[in-house]
């Protein structure tokens, strides 16, 4: 796939090695990089998945790392709906209802 | 140019943090223990009905008050006799940028675009984020937020992803980081090359920018029902939501009202993680933030934090992940309101204080905050339960973080848990007196600061270093 400048893309880079990170936080963390992801717009001419590239934010501002996404999905959505709250609502619909029976 | 390793830039922190708010803290760092929180608070150069002013221009605050009579009714089906405070809630989600939070970026923004600052940044994974951007693209300032946001897999649960997504919309540049403490690093670095606005939830603008959620509570609960509230319920995170509030029902007149905190119980998973991270369900509002930072506010991204729970808490509850789910599912069904999990923590704590108080007694909520994708419980929970997490329905009681979410299978599941108060004071206090050079004693004066931080007396103070 061909991707042109100024195409709006997704670079990641490492922030710090594991070996940077600060002492005070547990082993699980300290295994692994701090790493950073940034959108922006492509500076990088020629450029494939994988390469060194530059890209300019929404902000104008310059960022380097590797290409990892062109304009990736948010990815997030309101899923499926969850039975068992769907049930605790009918439930309570239920209790409130049958109050009101017994009242008039 | 200077050197940005990870030790240069922390060691010039405080310098980097200072020149990006245009506040003098120097005289609140005089003394290791003891400091004005007043005249701390006084660096806010506004009246109250000058903030009120400030954020009416821009849309924040005014928000409605809505009587849960629905929730109510049930309240008192589950309250012995004559028992059932009637609760309200504010609707915090009509605010720009749908939580509570517009009202600490709207009065930070504006003193950041008067000091001529070109842009702020924000160090946040929460609402505060898409407050920050909405309030900036009001004001054309730059917006730059560094967030946690994904996991070393880098896979980032639901609700980060959407309050990513806001912050963008808003024109924010967003600096997705993954998990761990040092993203105050990257911070750092982002305002040392850009001297824009810090723009941390912590300053004395984002406290006194709350204060007229207190006062409207009061003014509103006047109208409705002829007087103040008995009790004022935040969900309780870094401390701000229910400082500001707490003060503004102070400046209300409110003395008698009861302050109180309620967080979500996570306890058991490290926030600093890299393999909790996604497996827990509240992304604020819990025990995470909630008890270090009432024990201790000093541990933010500014010198003194004008945040400061515990001066005005008069008790500290916790709720269950599975019970604020239930009750997000009831505000929906029974009071017709959608709003997102994270707000409703107070109101989970609420129906069961209600019932222990008397009918004639009224508790606030003092906020919502919007759904949308991400946010509800139908995100939050699938994304869950695809990584493992039981779901199931009982009693909230056997509910372990990380491992299962207790839907409760009846309202009356829904309980009191008090934190033990006094233990929080004496470690503050033990902290604090730990921080006095060697030799030197807590005088008078200290004794009295650290009874005003604990709302405690100097006797309790004494008695805890002694």
């Amino acid at each position: 796939m061909t991707i042109q400048t100024g195409d709006w893309v997704r670079i990641h880079s490492v922030i710090l090695t594991p070996a940077e990170r600060a002492s005070a936080i547990p082993q699980e963390t300290r295994a692994v990089p701090l790493e950073m992801r940034v959108k922006g717009w492509l500076v990088t001419a020629g450029a494939s998945i994988g390469d060194a590239v530059e890209i300019r934010t929404t902000l104008g501002r310059s960022y380097h790392g590797t290409l990892e996404a062109v304009n990736p999905p948010y990815g997030h959505d309101f899923a499926a709906a969850i039975p068992e709250l769907l049930r605790a609502g009918e439930e309570l619909r239920a209790i409130l209802a049958k109050a009101e029976g017994e009242t008039t | 140019m200077k050197p940005i390793d990870y030790q240069s830039v922390m060691a010039r922190r405080n310098e980097t943090m200072l020149s990006a708010m245009g506040l003098d803290y120097a005289p609140f760092l005089e003394h290791p223990v003891t400091f004005d929180y007043e005249a701390l608070m006084a660096q806010v150069p506004y009246s109250l009905d000058m903030v009120r002013e400030i954020q009416a221009r821009v849309g924040v605050g005014n928000t409605a008050l809505i009587e849960l009579r629905q929730i109510n009714r049930l309240v008192r089906m589950l309250a012995p006799k004559g028992k059932g405070a009637r609760i309200f809630v504010k609707d915090e989600a009509a605010n720009p940028s749908g939580s509570y939070k517009a009202r600490r970026a709207a009065l930070s923004m504006h003193h950041a675009k008067e000091a001529g600052f070109k842009g702020a940044v924000a160090a946040t994974s929460g609402n505060y984020g898409a407050a920050v951007a909405s309030q900036a693209a009001m004001r054309g300032l730059d917006c730059i937020v560094v967030q946690e946001v994904f996991d070393s897999l880098g896979i980032g649960q639901p609700e980060i992803l959407e309050k990513g997504r806001a912050c963008e919309i808003y024109g924010a540049e967003v600096l997705q980081l993954s998990v761990g403490p040092e993203l105050f690093y990257q911070f750092l670095r982002v305002l040392e090359e850009t001297g824009y606005f810090n723009a941390s939830l912590y300053t004395p603008y984002a406290i006194a920018g709350v204060e007229p959620l207190g006062v409207e509570i009061v003014e509103q609960m006047q109208a409705a029902t002829g007087a103040a509230p008995d009790v004022v319920i935040c969900t309780h995170a870094g401390g701000g939501n229910l400082t500001g509030t707490a003060r503004g029902l102070q400046k209300a007149g409110a003395a008698g009202c009861k302050v109180v905190a309620a967080s979500v119980d996570l306890s058991g998973l490290h926030m600093a993680s890299d393999t909790d991270f996604n497996r827990k369900h509240f992304t604020t509002g819990h025990t995470g933030f909630g008890i270090p930072f009432a024990g201790w506010p000093d541990r933010t991204d500014v010198p003194r934090n004008a945040a400061r729970a515990l001066r005005y808490m008069d008790r500290y509850l916790l709720v269950k992940q599975g019970e604020v789910f239930y009750v997000t599912e009831a505000l929906a069904r029974l009071e017709g309101l959608e709003r997102g999990p994270a707000g409703n923590v107070a109101l989970a704590a609420a129906i069961a204080l209600a019932q222990e108080m008397d009918e004639d007694q009224t508790i606030v909520v003092q906020e919502t905050e919007y759904a949308g994708a991400g946010k509800q419980p139908s995100a939050q929970l699938s994304f869950a339960r695809a990584r493992g997490i039981e779901i199931r329905r009982g009693d909230p009681e056997d509910e372990i973080p990380g491992a299962a979410v207790v839907i409760p299978d009846h309202p009356s599941r829904i309980k009191l848990r008090d934190v033990d108060l006094p233990r929080v004071r004496k470690s503050l206090i033990r902290k604090a007196a730990g921080l006095m050079p060697e030799g030197r004693k807590l005088d008078a004066e200290d004794l009295n600061f650290l009874a005003a931080e604990t709302r405690s007396t100097p006797a309790f103070v004494e008695a805890c270093v002694t």
